[in-house]
């Protein structure tokens, strides 16, 4: 196996043990917008659609390459603006809630 | 046409976005700073992309420009304009295009690499999990919308057949691999799809919010597994930062998808394989029968109630109830009647559903109750108004033999008054008898939600 890949399985497990931590005390209330926003974190994707399509060769590789950057691009806009709005109607309770 | 940007300073870029996510998901996790999170990621999503598009050696400059601008304006649109009560389906339906570009990803690193073992594999890797979040994903958001029957769709046979189609799709990809023959790869995606097509047809809506966790954890792996693909040909530090976002959403994802399945006190392959609600009910029939109560009468109880524990559920979301619902909360408080609310963690459609709404609403956090800290409150408790819930009180729950035992629920039915405000006289989600509405102290209040709390409201108002 070539270095670069073992590289990235140590950065994985890293990672991994990572998002466990950062994810482990969540309160139920936060649950949707936290499953919302890791939707969006891994619209990273359009990157490596960006980087598939950039380095196509052929038709057939541009067009699955595209397909890709649209949806990533979808995943990563739509994504963020579902988790947007529904945080922003927590901030909005807070406002209401403070003022009492 | 190319632009030259030292890799370094790309790289550089990378680890500040990728130490940027990390920071937002951290942030997100508390709710004075969510939103601080989500801007957080959203910048650090904004310039990961933006140095991917200067990279040297990128071509094809025209069509990723066209591409970042249809995806990214229609998933913007579609979000925009989406009602609150959509939420669940949407993030599924975000969560699927995360899956299908993985899998587009995959495809594309299949045909220019098939030869490299290493790459090849880990291309079919993330194919495999990138087809079937995509077309899994697809299922729950026409279930959710209501395009598709929500009910089970059990097919005979069908851990058999689901099998057979899987080991089919998988070996279809192993000959690919094998004979580095291209020809291969389309019955590979397309036996995939469709087995994420039928791993999710029998699975009920109740079911719906720990099967778009997982779907949204596997397309975090399917990310990280073309990360892996990527970091060996040109432009592989790309990879890196897929490989590190990815892994964190698989990891976080997994855990929240554990930590739902816990919630309804089942195991995820028995939500993926139990075909959960097209079981019989083998406990015989329910004594009693449903006593109604008008709107008058419901609001005299509650206005001379102690404290009142609204419980909120799914017919709350459908008929957007949850102002009026505001409205009824501070009635009943100029009245001197605590209110509270009672949320069970899978009330509705996804983990803190009832949460948002209610948040949107303008109800103060601190009111809202989990199901752990409630449920030692209901016998002093004078009046529970369950709002559309049904499922999450059905005390059937803790009766051996009914579909629902062992699953945790708010225990209602040891207030001293019930009130249900539901549209008819159905079964909830799981498609079981609800012994509650049969019990003595519980009264039914029929119609749309947000019609019958209209009409408590202007009964208090008098």
């Amino acid at each position: 196996m070539a270095a670069d890949l073992w590289t990235a399985l140590f950065i994985a497990i890293l990672a991994a043990f990572t998002g466990y931590e950062v994810i482990g005390r969540v309160p139920v209330l936060l649950h949707t917008p936290l499953m919302s926003g890791s939707n969006f974190i891994h619209g990273i994707v359009l990157v490596g659609g960006i980087v598939a399509l950039g380095i196509a060769t052929d038709p057939l590789e541009k067009a699955v390459g595209f397909v890709a950057v649209v949806m990533g691009a979808m995943n990563v806009t739509g994504g963020y603006v579902v988790t947007e709005r529904i945080l922003a109607m927590f901030d909005r309770s807070k406002r209401k809630g403070g003022a009492k | 046409m190319t632009i030259d940007v030292l890799p370094d300073t790309i790289n550089a870029v990378y680890v500040v976005a990728v130490i940027v996510f990390i920071l937002g998901l951290k942030a997100m996790s508390s709710p004075e700073t969510a939103r601080r999170g989500i801007l957080f990621a959203g910048v650090a999503m904004l310039i990961a992309v933006l140095v991917t598009f200067l990279s040297p050696g990128l071509s094809n400059f025209a069509w990723i420009a066209l591409g970042v601008a249809i995806g990214g304006l229609a998933g913007w649109y579609w979000a925009r304009v989406v009602q609150m009560t959509a939420m669940p389906q949407m993030v599924a339906m975000f969560n699927g295009m995360g899956g299908g570009a993985a899998a587009a990803i995959a495809a594309v690193e299949l045909l220019s690499s098939l030869s490299n073992v290493a790459i090849a594999g880990l291309s079919i890797a993330g194919g495999v999990i990138g087809s079937i979040s995509i077309a899994g994903s697809v299922i729950a958001f026409l279930k959710l919308q209501g395009w598709l029957r929500s009910k089970p769709i059990v097919l005979p046979a069908r851990q058999v057949v689901n099998t057979v189609v899987l080991v089919v799709g998988v070996g279809f990809g192993a000959f690919a691999l094998l004979r580095t023959d291209t020809v291969w790869l389309l019955p590979f995606f397309v036996v995939l799809l469709l087995y994420g097509i039928l791993l999710t047809l029998p699975i009920g809506g109740a079911d719906m919010p720990v099967v778009i966790s997982l779907f949204n954890a596997l397309t975090g792996i399917a990310v990280a597994l073309d990360g892996f693909a990527l970091v060996n040909g040109p432009l592989g530090d790309a990879g890196y930062a897929m490989v590190i976002a990815g892994t964190l959403v698989g990891a976080a994802g997994s855990l929240l998808t554990l930590l739902m399945a816990k919630a309804m006190n089942r195991s995820v392959a028995n939500v993926f394989f139990g075909a959960f609600g097209a079981t019989e009910e083998t406990g015989g029939p329910i004594q009693g029968q449903m006593k109604p109560i008008d709107a008058s009468d419901a609001a005299v109880l509650m206005a001379y109630a102690n404290q009142v524990i609204i419980v909120p559920g799914y017919g709350m979301a459908v008929a957007q109830a949850q102002q009026k619902v505001k409205e009824l909360a501070d009635l009943l408080e100029s009245k001197g009647v605590t209110v509270k609310f009672g949320i069970h963690p899978v009330a509705g459609r996804m983990p803190g559903h009832m949460n948002v709404l209610l948040a949107e609403a303008g109800i103060s956090y601190d009111k809202l109750f989990d199901r752990d800290e409630i449920n030692a409150e209901f016998p002093s408790t004078d009046v529970v108004l369950v709002l559309g819930a049904n499922d999450v009180v059905n005390p059937a729950a803790h009766r051996k033999g009914s579909p629902l035992e062992g699953m945790p629920i708010l225990d209602v039915e040891q207030a001293k008054n019930v009130i249900v405000i539901k549209r008819g006289q159905g079964k909830g989600f799981a498609g079981i008898e609800n012994d509650l509405f049969y019990r003595d102290n519980c009264r039914m209040l029929y119609g749309d939600a947000q019609q019958v709390v209209g009409k408590l409201v202007s009964e208090l108002k008098k």
